[in-house]
């Protein structure tokens, strides 16, 4: 069973890192990146080809983490493969040790380096995740065939956008996605606090945080210009202006990034319904276990 | 190449430009008299067409004059001809004849002056420009059929 | 209506280097419409080839004819009287379809002088935007009469996704999010509700992907 799932069931404040596979084929970067984390987190996230831009398989990079004793988070996006190659895909991924699948559409091909590629997106998000609680659930494929032995049995995840438009439809899919079979919630990275306030008041007033474990996503910024950049230019972000203006004041913008995040990470335990924390650092793994450190969220819970 | 003519072909719209020649020839203004006019209804009578027509007749240049935006007599043909132009000129660099060979003036009937001055400007134009590269003895003449009608 | 524009003239212009004699045919239908393939660009096409062969001191015969209908047996045999031997080459100013019809009937090379784009409308004029994504599978009565299909840049049917911001898509800031536009629509018919079941996967058997499709309606067949 998934340890993440035990951590949550144990009514842990779960906390899960991420971990950018490669643009080659080196599994030792991966490996050496879980190492570090593995200690701090309780989870690592693998991207699927994360912007479109191609690199080490999120199922590959999976088996890398297992292989240092972590506990991976594979993502799945819609973009890349057709119905048959995503059941295969979670056939073999779940063959292979991984637990837990984190659901997204993907970013549009356009975003990356291939972007006179063709897309699939022959299913969407939610349909992915139905498609995942049936196999393990139902006991099926897509097409109504029974799956006789070894199903995949996957936790569950989907991710949420509190930021992209149109706002009062976010929580209502958020319940779709929840219904469809989502178990897990991660959300887009919170630069925001007030706006993702808004977004939880809404979510307990439909009882959701009671259906499915609400992760909130963090990304500790290095820069100003890093946070600046996402509010004019990343599609369904928003970044608060006095995070910023923070930022640009700051002697040490790292440090300062830090001491955000952190501070984040104490408020978010006080929202109520909040699972859990996601810490994307990507390109930045080394800081994670300082945050988690100073967010007194060491050390992490072993599970017997 | 000093005693070179160019061959240019004025599109001149019957409101403004038209006028401002007459207007130049009453006032014994001396403009080049290698450009021919042609008298247009309204700039926005224009066509690529027409324009490329006279570049297969062997114009070196060819522009356009056309009343001052906001007063064509039939409210935006002149609008309509600057686009036009706009569009053709790319057309022409793509064609290899050059985009600068065609050129688009705005003026009113009272700019007798003014018309002398564009046409001494566009003519200085097309001269350091040289003739056309294509050579109107290469072009057959365009056939076209229609549908017969059952 | 379909909607195509001229690939640059270059292109054909070098596809066409060898032919001394050319029909250059255009569509009275959607290509005339969308101002791309009509007896006008015929026209422009033809004098632009022309004075592109003139630089190259040879000249270029043009024959310019537009049809009815390209993509209609009957207006092809129209045409044959005048697809004379001496024609070297035909280029077809119609949609893809009209250019395999013309391609189909005659002997000549046929070469496409557009590029078919969309199945779209006007949006203003000189400007035509994608309306319909031929899945075959009609689901505008779910969505407000917007299509996610094909207006929604990942055809996503439980949308939208978390690229939407400011009512645009994540592709691009002129791109309007098709699924800001269902919401707001179906919130406006008070239909909100409807968005909350989850639609299933959808049979793309009926698009293109199972196969060419053919479309039979039997009392008029004979």
């Amino acid at each position: 069973m998934s340890k993440l799932k035990k951590m949550f069931e144990a009514g842990q404040f779960v906390v899960t890192g991420e971990v950018g596979p490669p643009k080659s084929a080196d599994g030792e970067v991966v490996r050496h990146h879980a190492a570090m984390l593995n200690e701090y987190v309780d989870g690592v996230n693998l991207t699927d080809n994360q912007t479109a831009i191609v690199r080490l398989s999120s199922i590959a990079a999976a088996v890398h983490v297992l292989q240092t004793g972590g506990e991976p988070v594979m993502q799945m996006t819609c973009r890349d493969r057709n119905r048959i190659g995503i059941q295969s895909d979670l056939l073999g991924a779940y063959s292979l040790g991984v637990k837990n699948v984190l659901c997204l559409s993907g970013d549009h091909q356009s975003f990356g380096n291939h972007g006179t590629s063709k897309n699939v997106f022959d299913i969407d998000s939610i349909q992915l995740i139905q498609t995942v609680k049936n196999m393990r659930d139902e006991r099926q494929f897509l097409c109504g065939e029974e799956i006789k032995d070894h199903e995949p049995r996957f936790f569950i995840g989907c991710v949420a956008n509190p930021f992209a438009d149109p706002f009062e439809w976010r929580v209502l899919r958020l319940e779709k996605k929840i219904n469809a079979g989502a178990e897990f919630v991660q959300t887009q990275c919170i630069l925001d606090m007030e706006r993702f306030e808004l977004f939880m008041a809404k979510v307990r007033e439909r009882g959701l945080h009671e259906k499915a474990y609400i992760m909130a996503g963090l990304m500790p910024l290095k820069s100003w210009r890093a946070a600046a950049y996402m509010q004019k230019n990343v599609a369904g972000m928003l970044v608060a202006d006095e995070l910023i203006e923070r930022m640009k004041k700051a002697a040490n913008p790292k440090e300062e990034g830090v001491k955000i995040c952190v501070e984040q990470i104490k408020h978010i335990r006080q929202i109520p319904g909040v699972k859990g924390v996601h810490i994307m650092a990507v390109n930045w793994e080394e800081i994670v276990p300082a945050i988690a450190e100073q967010a007194g969220l060491l050390p992490r819970p072993q599970l017997v | 190449m000093n005693d070179w003519h160019p061959k240019i072909v004025a599109f001149c719209c019957y409101y403004c430009a038209y006028a401002a020649a007459d207007l130049a020839g009453s006032l014994r203004l001396q403009y080049p008299a290698n450009v021919r006019m042609v008298e247009q209804p309204c700039s926005g009578k224009i066509d690529p067409l027409i324009l490329l027509r006279a570049f297969e007749e062997g114009a070196d240049g060819v522009y356009v004059a056309a009343c001052v935006e906001g007063d064509c007599h039939f409210l935006k043909g002149n609008i309509r001809a600057k686009q036009r132009v706009h569009q053709l000129k790319r057309l022409l660099d793509e064609i290899g004849i050059g985009g600068q060979r065609l050129e688009m003036y705005n003026l009113s009937s009272s700019m007798g002056s003014r018309f002398a001055e564009v046409a001494r400007e566009f003519t200085a134009r097309i001269r350091s420009l040289g003739p056309s590269p294509v050579n109107p003895e290469n072009i057959k003449p365009a056939v076209r059929l229609t549908e017969e009608k059952r | 209506m379909i909607v195509a524009e001229q690939k640059p003239l270059v292109e054909i212009a070098e596809r066409i280097k060898e032919a001394n004699k050319v029909l250059i045919v255009g569509c009275s239908m959607c290509v005339t419409v969308c101002l791309a393939g009509g007896e006008k660009e015929v026209g422009v096409l033809a004098a632009a080839l022309r004075l592109l062969r003139a630089q190259t001191g040879r000249s270029l015969e043009t024959v310019e004819y537009t049809a009815t209908r390209q993509c209609d047996q009957e207006y092809l045999e129209a045409m044959a009287k005048i697809v004379t031997p001496d024609i070297d080459l035909i280029i077809s100013m119609a949609c893809g379809v009209g250019v395999q019809y013309v391609a189909e009937r005659f002997d000549q090379w046929t070469i496409p002088a557009l590029n078919t784009k969309l199945i779209g409308g006007t949006l203003e004029h000189g400007v035509w935007e994608e309306r319909c994504g031929l899945c075959g599978d009609c689901v505008l009565h779910k969505t407000g009469g917007i299509c996610p299909i094909i207006r929604c840049s990942k055809s996503i049917l439980n949308g939208p996704c978390g690229g939407s911001q400011n009512g645009k898509c994540e592709i691009s800031p002129t791109t309007p999010c098709a699924w800001q536009l269902i919401y707001d629509k179906m919130a406006k018919l008070g239909k909100l509700e409807a968005l909350l079941t989850i639609e299933p996967v959808k049979d793309w058997s009926k698009a293109r992907d199972g196969g060419p499709r053919r479309v039979v309606k039997e009392d008029v067949a004979l």
